[in-house]
C-alpha cells in the first residue's frame, strides 16, 4: 500500500479542515450519553437486550438518515466484524474508546463518512454520541451533537428523570450526559515551567486535564486534554461556556510564553525546533515517546514561523499515524516494539519528503 | 483524595493507562506525576474511569457512618435491592455503576448526597426531550390547579372550585393515557 493511499484511509477527512486557534487547539469534541427506558444498562443487559438495542438506534438512524448528509452517509458497524487491529486502529483514531474495542460484547459504532460523527452503541451506556470538529468549535460539536440527539428522541424513548436529567450507567455522567473536551498543545508553556501552576488551576475550577499521551508536564507532545468533569446541574451551555472561557485563556497564555520565547531565545528556539526536525528527517529508529517530542517540537517550529515548507498538519497526522496499531496495518503484519521503532522512523521520513516533493512542485 | 505516591499532596490528575491490555487507573498529584512522566501505550479514552475510584471513595465514606448502630429512625434497608435490575447499592459502591434507569429511583435517598459532592448540585437544569417536556409541562400545569383548588375551597370560592376540579380530572386523565 503506498503511504499516500494508507493516509486516505488513517486521516479522517474532518482532521484535514484548518480549525479556528488551529496554532494551539487541536479539536474540539462533545459527547453525549443517552439511555433507553426499555433496557437495563449495557453493564447488565442480556445478548438479546443488547442487540434490541442495536436494532432500535439503527432503526431510528434509518428513519432520520434523510435528516443530514452526515447520517445518510453513516455506516453501521459491528465490533465483532472487526479484527483486533481493526479495532484498535479506531481507538487511535479516537473514533471509538478501548472499552467498546476491548469489553463490548454486542458494541457498535454508527460512523459518520468524514469521521466527524461516530455514535457508540452499547458502551457503557446505550448510546454515546459524539462529534469531532477541528480547532476549537465547541458550540459546532454541541449544535451538532444536539440535533441528532432530537433526531434519535422521536424514534426513541429515553431514560429521564426530571430530577436527575438523563440516566447514566455512571453517576458522573448524569443530568446533561455531557462531556465536552478541547485538545490543546502547549508547547512553549511546557518549556518555560509554566505548566505546573497552570495546570492545578484548571483543576480548581471544575475541569480535568490530562495528557493525550502521558501525564503531568510529562504529557508526550505537551498534548492535552481539557474536560468539563460536572455534568448535573449546569446547562449544557454554561458548561461550554465555562469549559470554552478556559481555554481562551489558556490559548492566551501560550501565546504569550512563544512571543517571549522568540524575544528572549530565539536562536536556542530555532536550533530545538530545527534539531527536532533534522532527527525526524534522518533517523532510522525512533521510539514513540521521542517521535512525540520530535514533532511537537516541528510543529512549534511550524506555528511561530521558524520552519517553512512543511505543513502544520504533519504533526497531528503523523501522531496518530505513528502509533502502533497504525504501523502494523501499514506493514500488514504485526510488529515488536524494535520493529516498530524502525517502521516508525520509516513512515516519518516518507512523510517528510513528501512535503519537500509539494514545495518543489 | 490524597496521592496516593506521596500521600501528602491532594492528587488532581487521574487517568487510565493499559498494560499487556490491562486497565489500570492512576491517581497523582503534579509533582508525582512529573516524577514518573508515564506515558500511555494507547491514547486514552476520556471515559469517566478515572473518576470512578474517586467515586468508590465518596461511595463508602457514605456507606459507613450511617449503617450500623442506626438510632431506630427510619428503617434504612441493608440491603436494598433495586426491583427491576437487581443490583444493590452495596454492588453499587464496588463498581460505580448502576445497572438500570430504575436504580436512581430505588437508591434515590442515598444518592442525592452523593450528586451534590460529585457535581455540587443535586438537580438537572439542562435539556429535557422533546417527548419529556409535553408531560412535564402538563405535571406542572396539575401541580398549580391544585394548589388554586386547595385555596378556592378555603376562600369558599365553590363554582371556581367545581371548574377546577373538572380541569383536573381532565388532566389527569391525559396524563394516565
Ligand atoms: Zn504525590
Ligand atoms: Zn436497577
Amino acid at each position: 500500500m503506498s503511504l499516500e493511499h494508507f493516509m486516505q484511509n488513517a486521516i479522517s477527512e474532518w482532521m484535514r479542515v484548518k480549525g479556528p486557534e488551529s496554532h494551539i487547539v487541536f479539536s474540539s469534541r462533545v459527547r453525549i450519553a443517552r439511555n433507553l427506558t426499555a433496557y437495563p444498562f449495557p453493564m447488565l443487559s442480556t445478548s438479546s437486550q443488547a442487540e434490541a438495542v442495536v436494532r432500535e438506534v439503527e432503526e431510528a438512524w434509518k428513519k432520520e438518515r434523510d435528516s443530514h448528509p452526515l447520517l445518510k452517509d453513516a455506516e453501521l458497524i459491528r465490533m465483532r466484524d472487526l479484527t483486533d487491529l481493526e479495532k484498535r486502529v479506531l481507538v487511535e483514531k479516537h473514533l471509538i474508546s478501548p472499552m467498546l474495542a476491548e469489553e463490548s460484547r454486542h458494541g457498535a459504532v454508527l460512523l459518520s463518512k468524514d469521521e466527524s460523527v461516530s455514535i457508540m452503541i452499547n458502551e457503557e451506556d446505550h448510546i454515546r454520541i459524539q462529534c469531532l470538529f477541528p480547532g476549537l468549535q465547541l458550540e459546532r460539536a454541541w449544535e451538532m451533537a444536539n440535533r441528532i440527539d432530537d433526531w434519535f428522541e422521536k424514534h426513541l424513548s429515553y431514560a429521564f428523570d426530571d430530577q436527575c436529567g438523563y440516566l447514566t450507567s455512571c453517576p458522573t455522567n448524569v443530568g446533561t450526559g455531557i462531556r465536552a473536551s478541547v485538545m490543546v498543545h502547549l508547547p512553549a508553556l511546557a518549556m518555560t515551567q509554566q505548566l505546573d501552576r497552570l495546570l492545578p488551576a484548571i483543576t480548581q475550577v471544575g475541569l480535568a486535564v490530562r495528557g493525550i499521551y502521558g501525564e503531568g508536564s510529562e504529557a508526550l507532545g505537551q498534548l492535552y486534554q481539557v474536560s468539563n468533569q460536572v455534568t448535573l446541574g449546569q446547562s449544557e451551555d454554561e458548561i461550554l461556556d465555562k469549559l470554552q472561557g478556559v481555554v481562551r485563556q489558556m490559548i492566551q497564555h501560550e501565546e504569550l510564553a512563544r512571543q517571549r520565547l522568540l524575544e528572549t531565545s530565539s536562536i536556542q528556539l530555532e536550533d530545538r525546533v530545527h534539531r527536532s526536525y533534522g532527527v525526524l528527517a534522518h533517523s532510522r529508529i525512533i521510539d514513540s515517546k521521542e517521535a512525540m517530542q520530535r514533532l511537537s517540537d516541528v510543529r512549534l517550529g511550524v506555528d511561530t514561523g521558524l520552519i517553512r515548507g512543511v505543513s502544520a498538519n504533519v504533526m497531528n497526522e503523523l501522531m496518530v499515524m505513528t502509533q502502533p496499531g497504525f504501523l502494523q496495518q501499514y506493514a500488514g503484519m504485526r510488529l515488536d516494539a524494535e520493529q516498530r521503532d524502525v517502521r516508525r522512523s520509516k513512515l516519518i521520513r516518507e512523510r517528510l519528503s513528501m512535503e519537500k516533493d509539494q514545495d518543489e512542485s | 483524595m490524597l496521592c496516593p505516591e506521596c500521600g501528602k499532596r491532594p492528587a488532581t490528575l487521574h487517568y487510565t493507562k493499559i498494560v499487556n491490555g490491562h486497565k489500570s487507573e492512576f491517581h497523582l498529584c503534579e509533582v508525582c506525576a512529573q516524577e514518573k512522566g508515564e506515558y500511555m501505550q494507547m491514547p486514552g479514552f476520556e471515559n469517566g474511569f478515572s473518576f470512578h475510584q474517586l467515586l468508590s471513595g465518596l461511595l463508602n465514606f457514605d456507606a459507613s457512618p450511617s449503617e450500623p448502630g442506626g438510632h431506630g429512625g427510619a428503617p434504612k434497608p441493608h440491603i436494598h435491592r433495586c426491583p427491576t435490575c437487581g443490583l444493590t447499592y452495596n454492588q453499587f459502591s464496588k463498581i460505580g455503576r448502576f445497572g438500570c434507569a430504575d436504580c436512581y429511583k430505588t437508591f434515590r435517598d442515598r444518592l442525592v448526597p452523593l450528586l451534590r459532592r460529585v457535581h455540587g448540585h443535586a438537580s438537572h437544569r439542562g435539556k429535557i426531550p422533546e417527548r419529556t417536556k409535553g408531560e412535564l409541562k402538563l405535571r406542572r400545569e396539575l401541580e398549580r390547579l391544585k394548589e388554586e383548588l386547595a385555596l378556592r375551597v378555603q376562600a369558599e370560592e365553590f363554582e371556581e372550585a367545581a371548574r377546577l376540579r373538572d380541569q383536573i380530572r381532565s388532566l389527569q386523565e391525559k396524563l394516565e393515557k
